[in-house]
């Protein structure tokens, strides 16, 4: 039986993004062996002797070669037990989970808010290119891409939380009693990252439209009589799912840096807070399990990305 | 350069400012950039004090006349090398063969990181400092300038004047250097800008965190943060450092956007 093109298709993209995710593991790994003096040194500090940290080492298997600890370490991550904090002595993974929830919220409902507006403002900017309305959006998106995260959140509070007095300045999800506290505590993380997520996609969504309107195909179908609804939806749009697919991925990957700022300027308790202040302890356990986290996440977002893109071309159904 | 858009003037201006600033910016500065010359903390913009005072009491127009110098030559000497690495990789890659699949493959690695993430890592394994910053933040970079000199230089490689070159039986490295770089130049230039603006976001984003320059020096970024406090009543000084980093990225974004061959529609 000889399986579908399509399907060994998405079966090689997918294997390639496993075996980037072997070499990026390694990489990270690899990075984190960059510490001067070892782990047993830093937990036990300089005045330890040298029988004592000869034990350490050999308890936490600092003592075998470093591929034992990669593939010791890798299993731990994919069983879910990656070690433990060299700061607070708990399991990584137990830290980690308690904060994995919140992230995932704050990323989820962006996601919600930023795909659909950014795929409507872009299509729309795409097809009334030129107007005002198209340069407006440029010029915004261009401004909100080019400035810090930072920025954007800072302006924020200062408008809705000090200026309009709408918002309160920090979020804690501790207070939430009702729906309407939880738009209010969610408003303006959500606000920021939205901002910057979607400027992006905007940009990319706008400009895959106009290459699909742009085609031939689009032009017979104006010269035929079509609506212009239905040459940007029933001709132009199909052939644009991959790029905007891959717009969607890229734009959703930026959000994975801007949870970081987000989470330090509003308190928010989620992973990418937890990651900062571990690289601020050098808590180097708990910084390479976040970063290989934050890279499955990547790798994930892209890969869907691609098989989107595959699927959506029917050109590649029959090879 | 003659025939510039207005946008791209007020992008050159922007710039030649920062350049300025980053060059001669203690010079320029009224007070030294420790001194503590407010008994109020986090005071408005006032005659005395352009810019409001932090949260010490220290004017704000002299940090961030101070403080530009370390985002500007950071970043510039992190992009440089950067650049010139990704280009000159780039260049040999471009004629293909197993060093192009090499360097590809390796690129790609680095690349399926998150820079972020990528420079969280480094920074937690080794602390930061100036040297390990301006390292991370070229490693981070190189790769996205290699595939844009490799493949700007293969659109030129399969031009007809390389193959004029190649029958007259000039040497490859002939032909890089006199045939492909002149023809690349300027789109190099451009995306020597445009890294240039991801670095110092990049830059700004970790001493924001508190992981990139560290105090008592204070780049841009480093400035936001240790004014945070501020941030609830509405003081300047969270606010200026942060407007001095848009405006020196925004200026360099209208510069680039505005040079002769980068028409964006």
């Amino acid at each position: 039986m000889t399986l579908s093109p399509l399907v060994s298709l998405i079966g090689r993209r997918v294997g390639a993004s496993l075996v980037t995710l072997l070499f990026v593991s390694l990489a990270v790994f690899g990075i984190a062996q960059l510490m001067e003096g070892d782990v047993a040194e830093a937990i036990l500090g300089q005045s330890a002797t040298p029988e004592a940290l000869a034990g350490l080492r050999a308890a936490m298997h600092l003592d075998q070669p470093a591929w034992e600890r990669y593939l010791e370490w890798a299993t731990g991550v994919l069983t879910g037990d990656p070690g433990r904090s060299l700061i607070t002595g708990l399991p990584v993974w137990e830290m980690i989970a308690a904060r994995l929830g919140n992230s995932l919220t704050l990323a989820g409902l962006t996601a919600l808010v930023s795909v659909p507006l950014a795929l409507l403002l872009g299509i729309v900017a795409a097809v009334k290119r030129g107007t005002a309305f198209d340069r407006t959006i440029s010029i915004a998106t261009i401004g909100i891409v080019s400035v810090p995260e930072f920025l954007i959140a800072t302006l924020a509070v200062m408008l809705f939380a000090v200026t309009l007095r709408w918002l309160p300045a920090l979020s804690s999800t501790r207070d939430v009693h009702s729906t309407w506290d939880l738009v209010r505590v969610f408003a303006m993380p959500v606000f920021s990252l939205a901002c910057f997520v979607m400027a992006q996609m905007v940009r990319m969504t706008r400009a895959a439209v106009i290459d699909a309107l742009d085609t031939s195909y689009a032009e017979a179908a104006r010269l035929k009589g079509c609506s212009p609804a239905r040459v940007v939806l029933r001709h132009a749009l199909p052939n644009a799912i991959g790029p905007i697919a891959n717009a969607i991925a890229l734009s959703l990957s930026t959000l994975l840096g801007g949870v970081i700022v987000v989470e330090i300027i509003f308190n928010y308790p989620g992973v990418a807070r937890l990651m900062v202040d571990a690289v601020a302890t050098r808590d180097l356990p708990l910084v390479q399990t976040v970063a290989v986290i934050f890279c499955i996440a990547y790798l994930l977002l892209v890969t869907t990305a691609d098989v989107v893109a595959i699927l959506a071309n029917p050109r590649l159904r029959h090879r | 350069m003659s025939r510039l858009a207005i946008s791209g003037r007020i992008g050159l201006a922007l710039v030649v400012l920062w350049v300025i600033v980053a060059l001669a910016g203690p010079a320029l500065a009224p007070h030294g950039v420790g001194e503590v010359v407010d008994l109020d903390v986090f005071s408005g913009v006032s005659r005395a004090f352009p810019l409001g005072t932090d949260y010490l009491g220290r004017d704000m127009l002299s940090r961030v006349l101070y403080g530009a110098r370390y985002t500007v030559f950071i970043a510039f000497v992190a992009t440089a090398i950067a650049v010139v690495t990704g280009v000159l990789l780039g260049l040999a890659a471009a004629a293909g063969g197993w060093v192009d699949m090499l360097l590809s493959r390796l690129f790609d690695i680095v690349i399926a990181i998150p820079s972020l993430m990528f420079a969280l890592v480094v920074i937690a394994a080794t602390g930061a400092s100036i040297p390990v910053l301006i390292g991370t933040l070229a490693v981070i970079y190189t790769p996205g300038a290699f595939r844009t000199a490799r493949s700007l230089a293969m659109g030129v490689m399969a031009l007809d004047f390389v193959s004029a070159a190649r029958a007259r039986g000039e040497g490859l490295p002939y032909i890089v250097v006199r045939e492909v770089l002149p023809n690349v130049t300027g789109p190099l230039a451009a995306d020597f800008g445009l890294r240039f603006v991801f670095v110092v976001l990049l830059l700004s984003g970790l001493s924001f965190l508190g992981l990139g320059v560290q105090p008592p020096e204070a780049d841009l970024g480093a400035l936001v943060r240790e004014n945070i406090a501020g941030l609830g009543f509405g003081a300047p000084a969270v606010l200026f450092p942060a407007v001095a980093i848009a405006s020196l990225t925004i200026g360099m974004n209208l510069l680039i956007d505005s040079l002769p061959g980068r028409r964006r529609r």
